[in-house]
């Protein structure tokens, strides 16, 4: 099973991951907590809702987060998708769920999730990590905690540079 | 100038550390080239045709007398002994080894440079005004915006891995010194009917293989908006701008299929839902920027210098220096002087270390210790008092960065090319050195007056052929070089893109292309006309004609 590393103000840390993808079309597993798509949550969401399990959404990079909003109070999780590092796209998606539609719950990195993002991760305020590249939490909190300032806000709610009572 | 203060050093340091550690990684063969390759990228490190490449930011295009002394030891201690200035108001190192790398960062991060988002698909260094905060056409200090764009672009957590790379300029003057209509954001600043200062938002400007010249999304952006409206724009790229094919994935073409008009519309519905007190400066930051740009040291000097009168009067060579290399101050009894690196047997841009201490020297004593990179590949002394210009050009002159030639014919942009890049089809350098040659009669050249020549080895157009009033394009014909030119390209205020004149030339007919185009214009020109204008009016034809006769 893969890690899975949550990230905190106190650090990060491994923990067991207790969700199961679910690939549309195929039959939810009984008891079991799960992650679906967009579409699958669309068609079937009261059902799943209503099963007792937590439940949590993929958003590929393509997909509107806002399409969402109405459900986010129930969901236990966001995973936003990285088919490769370099689709920068989830990283607005990830902003949008803290800083517009108000979600407080888990955002977890899914994909091709590599230590040198963890900075730029964090900060959009994704909170948890499927690491691709077989990171440790120690390494990932390193990374993402490499520099002590930052000079904008962002949805980590990070003090900015020109706000930090040592600005000159 | 702006200092870096005890938190901006950190920043530096961070990174400077950081990198360290990943090479150690890459030395250590923990990481493979493919791994590597993106931290190194982000780093300014890139591989090329003969070496490592280091490309440093000089944040909108502004040098200390520290700092230019820096570089030239880097080039000097770990390069062939000299720099190149690129139009992007950066330079690059082009002989670097990897495991130096490190050490040449942690030197730069002494004097607050650094080598961040000079490449990746970020956003890269702002361009701005070379004469900023000296001239007296500018409505606002361009550096002022400059900088607060580079801190909140810098490591922008939503913004590190958009579609393609990310230009931005702002300039503040009618006549515009930065490309900005060939951005992929130009910001103008302008002076509202009430008085508060405002920016014009161009987008979607661009060169490489598809050019397009930005277009207005927004007549008057309220300048203490700045940051929450840029947000809004790359956002919306950042979701919308493809990424399937990365010659289609520049924010020109996603502008181009949606229109201007739309991609204005989807840039303010976003805008509207952005918290504007999270987003945009705060007015005391601003001000505390602001503060940083005033300039020290300018003093109270009657409007003309009777000792510089004399001393022009008695040497043509100053003469011909000041009437093409200097420029109107808005302070009385000061300059400003454009240095050139253009020599006509030079690599446009390229500058040794003697020649940058040179520089550091010659701006420590006359220049208020400020030194500008302009992006047609020049160098500027923003501050110099009209009574110390000949001394200034006797010490230019002795280190060969006297050539009177800022905007002529033999000011020529060129690209590295097939000398230095793997991606190129033909040579630049020589092609410009063979026009330089041709135009040698100064007398000649300030006759033929403003003319800009922009030559690119391949279409990717680092050298902005599709901008030049003549355009040089290397292309790729059976393994053989050829050059395809264009007419009427222009990278400024009035900016447009190149037509093409006619079938390629091979490198020896380029130099006397241009001459005939240039006897045409001198032929036809009306008035104070300029190549381009004439250009304009008279259409290609006539310049087809003269160059092609032969083939007739
Ligand atoms: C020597 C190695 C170099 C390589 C391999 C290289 C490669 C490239 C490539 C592939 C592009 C196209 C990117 C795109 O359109 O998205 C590009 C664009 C550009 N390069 Fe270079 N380049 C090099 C050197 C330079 C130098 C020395 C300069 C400055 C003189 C320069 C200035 C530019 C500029 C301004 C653009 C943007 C053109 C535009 O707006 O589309 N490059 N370069
Ligand atoms: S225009 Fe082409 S040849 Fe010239 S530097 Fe750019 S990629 Fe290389």
């Amino acid at each position: 099973m893969s890690t899975l590393i949550k990230y905190t103000a106190n650090g990060a840390t491994e923990i067991e991951n207790s969700f199961v993808h679910v690939v549309d079309g195929e039959p939810v597993p009984q008891g079991a907590d799960i992650i679906v798509s967009l579409g699958r949550i669309k068609a079937e969401g009261e059902a799943l809702l209503a099963s007792g399990v937590r439940v949590g959404v993929q958003i590929e990079p393509a997909e509107a987060v806002e399409d969402l909003a109405e459900l986010l109070p129930r969901l236990a999780l966001v995973a936003v998708a990285f088919p490769k590092f370099r689709d920068g796209r989830a990283y607005t998606s990830a902003t949008l769920l803290r800083q517009r539609l108000g979600f407080n719950g888990e955002v977890r990195a899914v994909g091709d999730v590599l230590r040198e993002q963890a900075y730029v991760m964090t900060r959009c305020g994704i909170d948890a990590f499927v690491p691709a590249d077989g990171s440790s939490a120690a390494e990932w909190s390193r990374a993402a905690g490499h520099f002590r300032h930052v000079y904008q806000t962002a949805a980590d709610g990070r003090t900015p540079a020109y706000a930090e009572p040592g600005r000159r | 100038m702006y200092r870096y203060d005890a938190i901006d050093k950190e920043f530096l340091t961070d990174r400077s550390n950081e990198f360290r550690h990943q090479v150690g990684r890459r030395l250590a063969g923990e990481l493979s080239e493919d791994q590597f390759k993106p931290l190194r990228l982000m780093n300014g490190l890139y591989l090329q045709l003969h070496a490592y490449m280091l490309r440093v930011c000089i944040p909108y295009g502004t040098l200390n007398v520290a700092q230019v002394r820096r570089l030239a030891w880097i080039a000097r201690t770990y390069d062939k002994g000299y720099g190149h200035f690129t139009t992007r108001q950066n330079i690059q190192f082009h002989w670097v080894k990897l495991r130096d790398a490190p050490d040449i960062l942690d030197a730069l991060a002494e004097v607050d440079l650094h080598a961040i988002q000079t490449s990746g698909n970020c956003i890269r260094n702002t361009t701005s005004d070379p004469r900023a905060g000296a001239t007296a056409e500018e409505i606002d200090d361009p550096r002022v915006w400059s900088e607060a764009i580079r801190q909140w672009s810098t490591l922008h957590p939503e913004f590190s891995y958009l579609p393609r790379k990310f230009k931005i300029a702002v300039t503040a003057s009618a006549k515009d010194r930065t490309a900005a209509r060939v951005h992929d954001i130009g910001l103008a600043l302008r002076q509202g009917r009430d008085g508060t200062l405002g920016f014009e938002v161009m987008v979607g400007g661009g060169m490489g293989r598809t050019p397009f010249i930005g277009q207005t999304i927004k007549e008057f952006l309220p300048a203490t908006r700045l940051l929450s409206y840029l947000e809004a724009v790359l956002r919306v790229y950042n979701r919308a701008g493809r990424r399937d094919n990365i010659y289609k994935a520049r924010i020109k073409i996603l502008v181009s299929s949606l229109g201007a008009e739309e991609f204005g519309r989807q840039v303010e519905e976003e805008w509207a839902q952005i918290d504007a007190a999270r987003a945009d400066l705060p007015d005391t930051e601003l001000a505390r920027i602001r503060a940083a740009f005033i300039q020290p040291g300018l003093e109270v000097l009657p409007a003309v210098s009777d000792s510089y009168e004399a001393a022009r009067g008695a040497n043509p060579a100053l003469a011909r220096f000041a009437r093409n290399n200097v420029s109107a101050h808005k302070a009385p009894g000061y300059a400003i002087v454009d240095v050139s690196l253009k020599a006509h047997d030079a690599t446009p841009g390229d500058a040794n270390s003697d020649q940058l201490e040179a520089i550091a020297d010659l701006a420590e004593r006359f220049s208020l210790g400020d030194i500008r990179v302009t992006h047609e590949q020049n160098l500027v002394l923003p501050h110099v008092k009209q009574s110390d210009l000949p001394a200034l050009f006797e010490g230019l002159v002795a280190v060969g960065l006297a050539t009177p030639n800022i905007n002529l014919v033999s000011d020529i942009i060129a690209c590295p090319g097939l000398d230095y890049c793997a991606l190129a089809n033909a040579r630049a350098i020589p092609v410009a050195q063979s026009i330089a040659q041709r135009f040698l009669d100064a007398d000649r050249a300030e006759l033929v007056g403003e003319l800009k020549i922009k030559i690119s080895g391949c279409i990717n157009a680092c050298g902005h052929h599709h901008v030049g009033h003549i355009g040089i394009l290397g292309v790729d014909k059976k393994g053989e070089e050829y050059y395809q030119l264009t007419l009427g390209g222009s990278g400024a205020e009035d900016a447009s893109i190149g037509k093409i004149l006619g079938p390629g030339l091979n490198a020896d007919q380029v130099a006397p292309a241009v001459d005939r185009l240039v006897e045409v214009y001198l032929a036809e020109r009306q008035g104070e006309e300029r190549f381009l204008d004439t250009y304009r009016r008279i259409g290609m034809t006539p310049f087809k004609e003269a160059v092609y006769v032969d083939a007739h």
